[in-house]
C-alpha cells in the first residue's frame, strides 16, 4: 500500500484532485499517449496543459462543471452523476455511463 | 559532493556506494538491455540524468511539475484489506470503501476490483458476485474504474487444473505432450477471459486489466493476446489493458506465434506490437529485478527497455512498478526511496504513459 501511495506522491496527475482520471479515460478510450491525452483534456477544459495538476485551477473547474470534487461537497455530482458529465466534456463513451443511461431511458 | 550514494541491492538492502561504482552500475544495466533487445544503450545524458536522481540526497524524489503521468494499479485497492500474501496492511474495509479511499483519500488516477486469488479461473465460478459488486461499486466511483485478475494459465494443470502437467511432462522428455497440454490449456484460459470479461462488459465495465500475461510462458501469453481479440470483437468499446510478466517472454512451448511472429523470447517492443496488433488500449511494461544488483543496475536496465518500447508504441505504455518489477527491489515493503526513484526516472528517462 505505502508503495502505491509512494507512486502516486512522486509522478501521478492526481486523480479527481486535478484532472488525472479525465487523462485516463483518453488513454483507455482513445488509446492516446499521455502528451496527446493532456493536450485533449487541457484543450477541452480551456486551460493550459500545465495547470492539469493545479489544484487550484481544477479544484473550482470540477465544481463549476459538476465533474465530481475530491472533497464531498453535498448536493454535488459524484459517482455516475459525474461520469455522465466526464463523458460529455471529453466527447467519449464511458460504458458505466452508457448502461445507467439506457436504464433510465436518456 | 560526497564520494558514495546511499542506494539499495535488488533485494532491498540498504548500502552506500561510491560514486564510481554507481556509474559503472548504469552503463553495465543500459548495456545488458540494449544488448538483450539489440537496442542502443541510453545516451549519456540520460545516463547522466539517472545518476542524478539516484544522487539526489532526499529522502524521496518526484518528477517535476507538468511531467505527471497517470498512475493506473492492478489491485491496488485490495492491499487495504488483503493481508501479507497480497501485499495488504489489513485494515477491516469493505471493497467499496477501498476503491472509494483509494480514490478520494490517495486521489489515484483510476481504481480497480479483482479476487482475492487475482486469477481469472477462480473468478468464473463466482463471476455473478463480482458483475454485483463492480456494478455497485462503479455507480459511486468518479475515476475510471477496472477490473483486473492474472490469466494465469498455471491453474488449467492439473492436479489444479484439468490438462496434464506440462511441467512434469518436460522432465520426463515428452516435449510433444507437454505442447499439446499448453495448447489444451491455452485455449481453455482464452474461453474464461472471455466468459468473465463479457459478464462484466454486460454490467458496465469501465476497463478490463490482464494482468501479468505470459506468467507461465508463451501459451499464457497467447491466451490474453486471443483472449483481447475476442472480447474487442463483441465489445469494440470495452478498454483493455494488457500487461506483460517479465521483459521476454518464457518459451515453455516455444512453437507458437501470433500475427506470423513467433511468442517465445519476445522482448517489450515486440510485446507491445503484438499487444496492438490484438487490440489493446494500453500496455503494462514488466522487467524483472535481478536482487543481486544494485538499483542503479536495474533501474538503468528497466529505463533502457522502457525508453525503446514506448518510442516503439502507438499505444500508451504503462511501466508496471510493484515489487520485483522495473527497478523496484524484490520484498514485501518496496523502501520509498527507492520508489520514488523508480518512479521519477521511468517517467523523466524513460518516457513512460503511465505507470
Amino acid at each position: 500500500m505505502g508503495m502505491a501511495i509512494a507512486h502516486i506522491m512522486a509522478s501521478c496527475m492526481g486523480g479527481i484532485r486535478t484532472a488525472g482520471d479525465l487523462v485516463a479515460w483518453m488513454q483507455m478510450t482513445r488509446k492516446m499517449k499521455i502528451n496527446d491525452a493532456k493536450a485533449y483534456v487541457a484543450k477541452k477544459l480551456g486551460i493550459d496543459v500545465f495547470d492539469l495538476t493545479n489544484e487550484e485551477i481544477m479544484r473550482e473547474l470540477r465544481k463549476d462543471l459538476g465533474l465530481g470534487t475530491v472533497t464531498s461537497i453535498a448536493g454535488g455530482p459524484k459517482g455516475i452523476r459525474a461520469k455522465m458529465k466526464i463523458a460529455e466534456l471529453l466527447d467519449i463513451k464511458i460504458r458505466s455511463v452508457e448502461l445507467f443511461k439506457a436504464q433510465m431511458g436518456l | 559532493m560526497s564520494n558514495q550514494i546511499l542506494t539499495r541491492m535488488g533485494d532491498g538492502e540498504r548500502l552506500w556506494m561510491d560514486v564510481e561504482d554507481v556509474m559503472e552500475d548504469i552503463q553495465d544495466g543500459c548495456a545488458d538491455a540494449a544488448k538483450r533487445m539489440g537496442i542502443p544503450a541510453l545516451s549519456q545524458e540520460d545516463q547522466k540524468k539517472l545518476f542524478d536522481i539516484l544522487a539526489e540526497p532526499s529522502r524521496i524524489v518526484s518528477v517535476n511539475p507538468g511531467e505527471e503521468v497517470i498512475v493506473s494499479d492492478d489491485g491496488t485497492t485490495m492491499s487495504f484489506y488483503s493481508g501479507q500474501d497480497g501485499g495488504g496492511v489489513g485494515t477491516p474495509l469493505s471493497r467499496q470503501q477501498a476503491v472509494l479511499t483509494y480514490e478520494r483519500a490517495c486521489g489515484a488516477d483510476t481504481t480497480s476490483l479483482g479476487h482475492s486469488d487475482y486469477s481469472y479461473k477462480p473468478v468464473k465460478s463466482i463471476i455473478n458476485f463480482e458483475a454485483n459488486d463492480y456494478y455497485n461499486i462503479s455507480q459511486a466511483t468518479t475515476a475510471p474504474f477496472f477490473y483486473g485478475a492474472q490469466p494465469n494459465m498455471g491453474l488449467y494443470f492439473q492436479p489444479d487444473g484439468p490438462c496434464p502437467n506440462a511441467a512434469e511432462l518436460m522432465p520426463l522428455g515428452k516435449i510433444e505432450e507437454a505442447r499439446r497440454a499448453q495448447e489444451q490449456a491455452c485455449e481453455y484460459l482464452t474461453d474464461d477471459l472471455v466468459f468473465v470479461g463479457s459478464k462484466l462488459a454486460d454490467v458496465g465495465l469501465e476497463g478490463l486489466n490482464f494482468d501479468t500475461s505470459g506468467s507461465a510462458g508463451d501459451a499464457d501469453f497467447l491466451a490474453a493476446l486471443n483472449g483481447v481479440e475476442r472480447l474487442k470483437a463483441k465489445y469494440p468499446d470495452l478498454p483493455i489493458l494488457m500487461g506483460g510478466a517479465g521483459e521476454f517472454i518464457l518459451g515453455m512451448h516455444g512453437e507458437l506465434t501470433y500475427d506470423d511472429k513467433r511468442i517465445a523470447g519476445m522482448y517489450t517492443i515486440d510485446q507491445v506490437k503484438a499487444v496492438e496488433k490484438a487490440g489493446a488500449d494500453i500496455y503494462g511494461m514488466a522487467v524483472n529485478t535481478s536482487t543481486t544488483e544494485s538499483v542503479p543496475w536495474n533501474l538503468a536496465r528497466a529505463v533502457t527497455f522502457l525508453k525503446a518500447t514506448t518510442d516503439a508504441a502507438t499505444i500508451p505504455v504503462h511501466a508496471n512498478v510493484g515489487m520485483g518489477v522495473c527497478g523496484i527491489p524484490m520484498m514485501e515493503q518496496p523502501p520509498i526511496d527507492c520508489v520514488t526513484r523508480v518512479s521519477k526516472a521511468l517517467v523523466q528517462i524513460g518516457k513512460a504513459d503511465g505507470l
